[in-house]
């Protein structure tokens, strides 16, 4: 599972398991941080987001009334640091009314079983 | 074997410092290596040394100060998370302008690439969190 990486480290396969909601707790907003400082390694990096975790890519959020930032757009800067693998559970779409067409950046939507191969695929999982 | 210990949730409220804790004591006695412990979200607060919980209570601040010194464990909490949340050592207090530091002995604050190594580095990074 491990390779050579161009520097001479290693590479893993890193995944970042999304569950919470985008507001409400800073989970969500913390984890992309984790994302986008990690990338900088150049590791083999995967987003998952299952649950309420999948509300996070929604399009249209709105935070004025809130008054809290809303970082959603960061997401859409995710392919700019090689960040492309992500993927949705479909079960957790569809429970909250929700498909692919929803969502504001391209993502692989996957079955439960799918997701679980995926997981099963890591060698580090970070749970957010 | 070697280990990473995320630790995600503060003192007290939350079970996963604990956890972690005890975890981490266990995978020692049986001749495991930690790398590190990576406290962040509100996990940096277990990282003050401010806190005095009653007396009959366990220390959890202490606890972790102690088992670092004992076992020359990294304990390092995450420098975005903690400006946040008021974690401060030395320098930082400086630079922010503040008039006191709180981190507690055997804590260290640096970056979230510390996270990610210890990812690297480690045979499993264990995640104790909500």
């Amino acid at each position: 599972m491990e390779e050579e990486a161009g520097a001479g480290g290693k590479v893993k396969k890193f995944l970042y398991v999304n569950r919470k909601a985008p507001y409400g707790t800073i989970y969500a907003l913390e984890s992309l941080e984790v994302v986008l400082i990690g990338a900088a390694f150049e590791q083999d990096v995967s987003l998952a987001f299952i649950g309420d975790g999948v509300y996070q890519l929604t399009k249209g959020q709105d935070t004025k009334a809130l008054g809290v930032k809303n970082f959603s757009p960061a997401f859409r800067a995710l392919d700019d640091y090689d960040v492309n693998k992500l993927y949705v559970d479909e079960a957790s779409l569809r429970a909250r009314g929700l498909s692919a067409e929803d969502l504001l950046v391209p993502v692989e939507v996957v079955s439960t079983e799918r997701m679980a191969e995926i997981m099963e695929g890591q060698d580090v999982v970070l749970s957010f | 074997m070697k280990l990473g210990i995320m630790v995600n949730e503060g003192p007290y409220t939350h079970q996963a410092s604990d956890s972690a804790y005890q975890f981490a004591k266990a995978a020692l006695a049986k001749g495991h290596e930690i790398s590190r412990v990576f406290f962040y979200h509100d996990g940096v607060n277990n990282g003050s040394r401010l806190t005095v919980p009653p007396q009959d209570e366990r220390n959890i601040v202490k606890r972790w100060s102690e088992l670092a010194a004992e076992h020359k464990l990294d304990l390092v909490v995450c420098i975005a998370a903690a400006q946040r949340r008021g974690l401060m050592d030395k320098s930082e207090a400086k630079r922010h302008g503040k008039d006191a530091d709180n981190i507690a002995p055997g804590f260290r604050i640096s970056g979230l690439g510390q996270l990610i190594e210890a990812g690297i580095e480690a045979d499993r990074l264990v995640v104790f969190g909500d």
